[in-house]
C-alpha cells in the first residue's frame, strides 16, 4: 500500500530511476520465474493476442457477423481464400453455412466466450470465497448449512445445472431480452456449478487461520468478523484462489462449448466459439473443414494458454515448491 | 383416386426373386427408435415403420406411395349403401404364432384402435361399426359417405384377436395406466418379419417369417434385420462410412456427397410427403412480441405478401439444403389431392417489390417481430430460420430468432402463443381435406387443432366441413380447389419447400425411397450374396 | 461416532429431498410432453384429456408429493416415452454406464498415476514438460469434439474401432456385460478414452504435485540419507503417501464421470443412463428425468458420506477440502 504513495512522490519530484517500481517488479522472485519459463512466456503471449483480438474485434473484423441483414446466403460454404462460385466474394478463413465470414465470426465469438468465461469465474469466485470464508471462520451450524448446500451443488453436474437454469430463464425472461439472456444464464449456470471448489479451499484455509493467535488478537482489539475475514484471512488464501480461478477460466470456456452441444449455448444468430464448434462439427465429414477447424484451433489455443499459465502459476505461487 | 386397385406387385416382383438366396442381414440405423411395438399406441413415423415389418394393415402405401393391398385384396364402396366400405380379406394368411387371419381379427383390431387410449382413433372417427360381411369380407360402416377412408387405414395394423385376449393385450398400452402391456414388447403379426429380440433404444432384431403369405410375391431378399437407433448425426454418418451399418436414414444433407462418393455406398433420394412453412399470427389484435403498439402488422395482407416475396427459396434450397429440397408456393406436396402446378409456383423472390408492399402497408421503416423455430425436428430447421431472418431483415423486418427443442416449440403452436413460427406438415391421407381440418379450420375442440394463425373464416369452415360427406369426387375436387384459392390469397402461411428424403445404402441393396419415409424391407432387393 | 453418522444420514436425506424438489420444479420449463405423446392428428380435446390423465393439470405441489410418495416405495412411474416402468429401464441401462465409467476410471488412474509419478521424478526433464503440455490439450477441447474426432480418425479413416454402441453383450440375467466379447471390448475403447481423458489429466497433476510435496518431506530425505535406493524411495515411501488423496479425488470424480457420460454416450450412442437422460429431456419424459436425477443424487450423497466417514475415521480434525470436485 505504501508503495503506491512512494511512486506518487517519485513521479512528481524527480525522474523515475531505472530501478523504480517496474524494475523492482522485474527483479522480483515471481517475475524471475516467469522470465525463465519459456512455456509461460509463450502462453502469456498467445493469451494476450487472443484477448486483444477479442477486445478490438469490431475494429479488426472485416464484417459484422451479428447483422443478419448484411449476410448473403449465397456466400455460404466459401472455402478460405477462394472466391465464391456465385458471388465472387473471397474470405480469409472462408464462410460458414449462413455465408458469414468465419474470421469475423470467430473474433466476435471470442468476445462472447471470454466474457462468459471471465464473468462466470468471477461470479463463482466471489460466491465461493465469501461462503468459504463465512463457513470456515464461523463454523457451527452456518458451516454445516453452507457445506450441505455445496453437497447439493456437487450433486448436480454443471451441465445439468446449466440445462435446467436455461429452461427456467427462457420461461421467465421477456422476449426482447432473450438474446442477451442466454449469455447471462450461461454465466450464472457455469458460475454456480463452479463455486464449490473455491468455497472448499477457502473454508479449509479459513478454519486453519481462524485458530491462529493473530486472529484471536485481532478479535481482542475489537475487530469485527467481516473485517478479520477480509483483512487477515483472505490475503492468506489468495494464491490458491488465483490458481483455481485461472484453471476455472479454461474450464468455463470449455463448459460453454459443451453446453452448446446440448443445445443450451449462445444463440446461433450471435454465436460464441462453442456454438461455432457445435455447428462446425456437422461439416467435418463433408469436406468444409474450415468451419470447424478455425474456431476449434482458436479455442484450443485459448484454453491451452490459460491452462499452461494456471499450471505455471500453481508452481510459482506454491511456497512449498520453492 | 383409385378406389379399387389390385395387387400389381406380384408379377414384377416374381421375376426378381431368382437371385437372392443366401442369408442377408440388413444392419439399419436411423435417428430414433420405435417408441413401442404396440401397433395402436403411438401414431408416429419410426414406430409405424418398425411395425410395418412385423404387422400388416389392410392396405398400405408401396414404394411409390400408391395404395396396395396387404391383408385386403380388394376394397370398394358397397353398391347398396354409400356409407359402407367392403374389404375383401386375403386368404391363407397366418400370424407368426400360427393362428389363421380372419374377419374377427380385423374387427377386433379396428375396435382396439378406436378405444380411448389408442393414438390412432382420430383417423377412425367416421367409423361407426365394423362387421363381418358375406364371404371373406369385412364391412366398415361410416357416419356418412367417406370416400377417403382407405387412406386412413394404411398404418392401421391388424392383430390376432385370440393372441391379444390370451396375453392380456386387448387394451391399448396406456402410458399413465401404471402397467406395461404385453403388446408393447411382444408381437404377433402377419408381416414379413418376426421379432427375435428387442432392447428399446438399443437394438431390435427381426428375422424372416418363413410362412409369410407374400414370400413369393415380394423380393424378400433380406433374412435378418438388425435395427439400431443412432442419435448423433455425425456418428450415424460415421457408422455408414465405416461399414458398420448397411442402411441409414436421416443423413445430414451436407454429408450426402461424401456418402455417395464412398466406395460401396449409394444415396437414393425422393421427395418427401412433408412441407416446411412459416405460420403467421393474423388473428390477434396486437402481437405479443413485436414493437408495433396497438395493431398487428401481420393482420395486414400486404405485409404477409411482402414477407412471402422476401424469402429467397432458391438460395435456401441451394445453400442450406444443398439441393435436397423442392421450393414450393403451397403447404402441400405434389402427392396430395388438390395440388396443382399453379398453386405450387412460389412468388418471385423480389426484394424491391417486397419493400414497396411494406411501404404501401404503412410500414416503410419495417417493424420487429419474434420467430419461434424448432432446432431438432426438421432437416436444418434452425439454419432455415436463420437464413429467413437475414432475408426479412433486408426487407426491413427485424426478426428475433428464438430457436428451441421441439418439446418447447410445439406447445406454442398448440396453445397459439406464437406470432411467427416454423412448422412442417405431412399428409398421411394424401388429401387436402386433412390439411384444411388441421391447419385452416378455425381452432376448436375437434378441428383446427394445429391452426395457430388465429385465422377464422366461418364461410371457409363450412366449406371445409362439407368436404367429408361429398361423394362425387369431381364436385369434391372443385370444392378443394376453391378453398385453396381462398387460403392462398390470404397468405396465412409462407411455404418454403418440400423436404427430400435420402437413404444411404450399401451398393448391394436396391430399393426406392418411400415418400412417407417408411422403408418396408420386404421390397428390398440385393444383388450380391 | 454413531451420532455423527446419524446426523450425516439425516442431512443426506434433507439434501435428497431438496434435490428432488429443485429437479421437479425445473421440469415445467423443459417443455410439454403432451405433443410428443399424441400424434399429429390430436385434437384440443385429446390434449386436455391426456393432461388430466397424467396429472399434469394438478398443482405443482400435488405432483411433487405424488412423485415422492411413489418414489419412496421404489416406484418411479412409467416412462412417457417408452411406456415401461422407469426402474426397469434404469436397471437395464445402468450396466452400460457403469462398465464405461469403470473402464475409463481405471484408464484414468493407471495412466494418471504412472504419468504423474514420472513427471514428478523427472520434474524438469524435457519428456515431463512435453507430457504435461500434451495432457492439457485433452482438457482444452470440449468432450464432444474429442469424441467426434476420435470417431473420424479411428472409425472412418482407419476403420480400426467401432463408432457406436456396445458391440455384442453377454446377458448374465441381472447384468449385461461387454467385457466378454471382442466386439464389446473394442467398442469400449473410444468412449472410455473420451470420458477418461479429463480425469486422467486431473489425477496426473494431482499425483505429480502430491509427489513433489512428499519428496521434500523430512522422512524422505532421511530415507535417502540412509542410502535407500532412489526407486525404493520413490515408490515405497513417496507414492504410498500420495495415494490417499488420489483415491479420494477419484471417488469424488466417479460421480462427475457418470454425469459427463451424458455427452460421451450421446456421441457414441452408448446405451447407458446418460443417453437415456438426453432422450428423456428431448421427449420431456418427466418420470425418467426425475428418477435419473434422484439416482445421481443418491450416488453423490453416498460418495460424499463415505468420504466424510473415512476422513472422520482417519483424521479426527475432519480434514476436508483436498478434493476439488468438478
Amino acid at each position: 500500500m505504501t508503495e503506491g504513495a512512494d511512486r506518487h512522490t517519485d513521479a512528481t519530484a524527480e525522474k523515475p530511476t531505472p530501478r523504480g517500481r517496474f524494475g523492482r517488479a522485474w527483479d522480483s522472485d515471481f517475475a524471475w520465474k516467469f522470465r525463465h519459463s519459456p512455456v509461460a512466456i509463450v502462453a502469456a503471449l498467445v493469451m494476450t493476442v487472443i484477448v486483444l483480438a477479442a477486445i478490438f474485434a469490431p475494429l479488426i473484423a472485416p464484417y459484422d457477423p451479428f447483422d443478419p441483414g448484411s449476410l448473403n446466403l449465397m456466400n455460404g460454404f466459401t472455402p478460405p481464400g477462394e472466391p465464391n462460385a456465385f458471388t465472387g466474394d473471397a474470405f480469409l478463413m472462408g464462410t460458414d453455412d449462413q455465408g458469414r465470414d468465419v474470421f469475423s465470426t470467430i473474433l466476435h465469438g471470442l468476445r462472447i466466450s471470454l466474457f462468459v468465461g471471465a464473468a462466470a469465474v468471477l461470479f463463482a469466485m466471489v460466491l465461493g470465497v465469501t461462503l468459504g470464508l463465512v463457513a470456515g471462520y464461523t463454523g457451527g451450524w452456518v458451516d454445516t448449512i453452507i457445506m450441505r448446500i455445496a453437497d447439493i451443488q456437487l450433486t448436480f453436474p454443471s451441465i445439468l445445472v446449466a440445462m435446467l437454469i436455461f429452461g427456467i430463464a427462457k420461461g421467465v425472461t421477456p422476449v426482447e431480452y432473450r438474446d442477451q439472456m442466454a449469455i447471462w444464464v450461461l454465466i450464472f449456470a457455469i458460475g454456480l456449478s463452479d463455486w464449490v471448489q473455491f468455497a472448499r479451499v477457502v473454508r479449509g484455509a479459513a478454519m486453519v487461520q481462524a485458530g491462529r493467535e493473530y486472529v484471536a488478537a485481532a478479535r481482542l482489539i475489537g475487530r469485527s468478523g467481516p473485517s478479520i475475514m477480509l483483512r487477515h484471512i483472505l490475503p492468506n488464501v489468495l494464491s490458491p484462489v488465483l490458481v483455481i480461478a485461472t484453471i476455472s477460466l479454461a474450464l468455463a470456456i470449455i463448459a460453454e462449448a459443451t453446453l452448446s452441444f446440448l443445445g443450451v449455448g449462445a444463440p446461433p444468430t450471435q454465436p460464441s466459439l462453442g456454438t461455432l464448434i457445435r455447428v462446425g462439427q456437422g461439416f467435418l465429414f463433408s469436406g468444409e473443414w474450415w468451419i470447424l477447424f478455425f474456431p476449434a484451433v482458436t479455442l484450443l489455443a485459448l484454453a491451452l494458454s490459460v491452462n499452461l499459465l494456471g499450471d505455471w502459476l500453481r508452481d510459482a505461487l506454491n511456497p512449498r515448491l520453492k | 383416386m383409385k378406389l379399387t386397385r389390385q395387387v400389381l406387385m406380384a408379377t414384377t416382383a416374381l421375376g426378381l426373386m431368382a437371385g437372392a438366396a443366401s442369408a442377408e442381414t440388413l444392419r439399419w440405423a436411423r435417428s430414433g427408435d420405435a417408441l413401442t411395438l404396440d401397433p395402436h399406441a403411438q401414431n408416429e413415423g419410426p414406430t409405424h415403420t418398425m411395425n410395418h415389418q412385423i404387422y400388416e394393415p389392410l392396405l398400405l402405401r408401396d414404394t411409390e406411395g400408391e395404395l396396395e393391398g396387404a391383408l385386403a385384396t380388394d376394397w370398394q364402396v358397397s353398391e347398396e349403401d354409400p356409407n359402407v366400405w367392403i374389404f375383401t380379406l386375403r386368404e391363407g394368411v397366418t400370424f407368426h404364432g400360427g393362428e389363421t387371419f380372419d374377419a374377427e381379427d380385423v374387427i377386433f383390431s379396428i375396435e382396439r384402435a378406436q378405444s380411448p387410449d389408442s393414438d390412432m382413433k382420430e383417423l377412425l372417427t367416421s367409423i361407426t361399426e365394423v362387421r363381418a360381411g358375406e364371404g371373406n369380407t369385412v364391412e366398415f360402416v361410416t357416419d356418412g359417405p367417406n370416400p377417403i377412408l382407405p387412406a386412413n387405414l394404411t398404418n392401421l395394423f391388424i392383430m390376432d384377436k385370440g393372441w391379444a385376449e390370451e396375453n392380456g393385450a386387448v387394451e391399448v398400452q396406456d402410458v399413465e395406466g401404471g402397467e406395461q402391456t404385453f403388446a408393447a414388447s411382444n408381437t404377433n403379426g402377419t408381416g414379413p418379419y418376426q421379432l427375435v429380440s428387442r432392447e428399446a433404444d438399443v437394438r431390435t432384431v427381426l428375422e424372416q417369417f418363413p410362412d409369410y403369405w407374400g414370400m413369393d410375391e415380394f423380393p424378400m431378399a433380406i433374412d435378418r434385420i438388425e435395427f439400431t437407433p443412432i442419435q448423433n448425426e455425425a456418428t450415424r454418418v460415421a457408422a455408414l462410412l465405416s461399414g458398420e451399418v448397411d442402411f441409414a436414414q436421416d443423413l445430414p444433407v451436407q454429408d450426402l456427397e461424401r456418402v455417395a462418393g464412398s466406395e460401396g455406398l449409394q444415396v437414393i433420394t425422393a421427395p418427401q410427403n412433408r412441407t416446411i412453412f412459416f405460420g403467421l399470427n393474423v388473428g390477434a389484435d396486437d402481437l405479443e412480441n413485436d414493437d408495433v403498439e396497438g395493431e398487428n402488422p401481420l393482420a395486414n395482407r400486404q405485409v404477409r405478401q411482402a414477407m412471402n416475396m422476401a424469402i429467397n427459396r432458391d438460395a435456401i434450397q441451394q445453400v442450406v439444403m444443398r439441393g435436397q429440397s423442392e421450393p414450393t408456393g403451397i403447404i402441400i406436396p405434389p402427392f396430395v389431392n388438390g395440388w396443382t402446378e399453379e398453386l405450387d409456383t412460389p412468388p418471385e423472390g423480389d426484394m424491391e417489390a417486397a419493400m414497396q408492399l411494406m411501404e404501401e402497408a404503412g410500414y416503410p421503416d419495417g417493424f420487429s417481430i419474434q420467430l419461434d423455430c424448432p432446432n431438432d425436428r426438421y432437416i436444418n430447421d434452425e439454419a432455415i430460420c436463420q437464413a429467413v431472418v437475414g432475408m426479412l431483415s433486408q426487407a426491413g423486418i427485424t426478426v428475433n430468432l428464438d430457436s428451441k427443442p421441439k418439446a418447447q416449440h410445439f406447445p406454442l403452436i398448440a396453445n397459439s402463443t406464437t406470432d411467427f413460427f416454423l412448422l412442417g406438415w405431412g399428409v398421411p391421407t394424401f388429401d387436402s381435406e386433412y390439411v384444411f381440418n388441421f391447419l385452416v379450420h378455425t381452432k376448436g375442440d375437434e378441428l383446427g387443432s394445429w391452426n395457430a394463425t388465429g385465422y377464422s373464416n366461418p364461410e371457409l369452415d363450412a366449406q371445409i366441413t362439407a368436404l367429408s360427406s361429398m361423394t362425387d369426387l369431381e364436385e369434391r375436387d372443385a370444392a378443394i380447389a376453391e378453398i385453396w384459392e381462398e387460403v392462398q390469397s390470404e397468405t396465412l402461411y409462407l411455404p418454403v419447400h418440400n423436404q427430400v428424403l435420402n437413404w444411404g445404402l450399401t451398393d448391394g441393396i436396391q430399393t426406392e425411397v418411400q415418400p412417407e419415409d417408411q422403408p418396408k424391407v420386404k421390397y428390398f432387393e440385393t444383388s450380391s450374396s | 461416532m454413531l451420532a455423527f453418522i446419524l446426523r450425516r444420514l439425516f442431512q443426506s436425506i434433507i439434501v435428497l429431498l431438496i434435490v428432488g424438489f429443485v429437479a421437479f420444479s425445473m421440469f415445467t420449463f423443459v417443455g410439454d410432453p403432451i405433443d410428443n405423446m399424441l400424434g399429429q392428428e390430436r385434437t384440443q380435446a385429446d390434449i386436455a384429456r391426456l393432461r388430466e390423465q397424467l396429472g399434469l393439470d394438478q398443482p405443482f405441489f400435488v405432483q411433487y408429493w405424488n412423485f415422492l410418495g411413489n418414489a419412496i416405495q421404489g416406484n418411479f412411474g412409467i416412462s412417457y416415452r417408452q411406456g415401461r416402468p422407469v426402474s426397469e429401464i434404469l436397471l437395464e441401462r445402468a450396466p452400460a454406464t457403469l462398465e464405461l465409467a469403470a473402464v475409463s476410471a481405471f484408464f484414468a488412474m493407471l495412466l494418471g498415476i504412472s504419468l504423474g509419478v514420472f513427471t514428478a521424478i523427472r520434474r524438469n526433464g524435457m519428456a515431463s514438460n512435453v507430457i504435461m503440455t500434451l495432457s492439457l490439450i485433452g482438457v482444452s477441447l470440449p468432450t464432444f469434439l474429442i469424441g467426434i474426432l476420435l470417431i473420424y480418425v479411428f472409425s472412418v479413416e482407419l476403420n480400426w474401432l467401432p463408432s457406436f454402441g456396445r458391440g455384442a453383450v453377454v446377458d448374465l440375467g441381472w447384468w449385461t456385460t461387454g467385457f466378454l466379447t471382442t466386439s464389446g471390448l473394442q467398442a469400449l475403447i473410444l468412449p472410455a478414452i473420451t470420458l477418461g481423458l479429463y480425469q486422467m489429466t486431473l489425477i496426473m497433476r494431482l499425483v505429480r504435485s502430491e509427489m513433489l510435496e512428499v519428496l521434500r518431506q523430512e522422512y524422505i530425505r532421511f530415507a535417502r540419507a540412509r542410502g535407500l535406493r532412489e526407486r525404493a524411495v520413490n515408490f515405497r515411501h513417496a507414492l504410498k503417501n500420495t495415494l490417499v488423496p488420489v483415491i479420494t479425488v477419484t471417488g469424488l470424480q466417479l460421480g462427475a464421470i457418470i454425469a459427463f457420460a451424458i455427452i460421451t454416450e450421446t456421441v457414441f450412442q452408448w446405451p447407458g443412463v446418460g443417453l437415456l437422460f438426453i432422450n428423456a429431456i428431448q421427449f420431456v419424459d418427466i418420470p425418467v428425468m426425475a428418477a435419473y436425477l434422484m439416482l445421481i443424487s443418491v450416488m453423490f450423497v453416498s460418495i460424499n458420506l463415505i468420504v466424510d466417514l473415512l476422513y472422520f475415521a482417519i483424521d479426527p480434525r475432519l480434514r476436508v477440502g483436498k478434493g476439488r470436485g468438478h
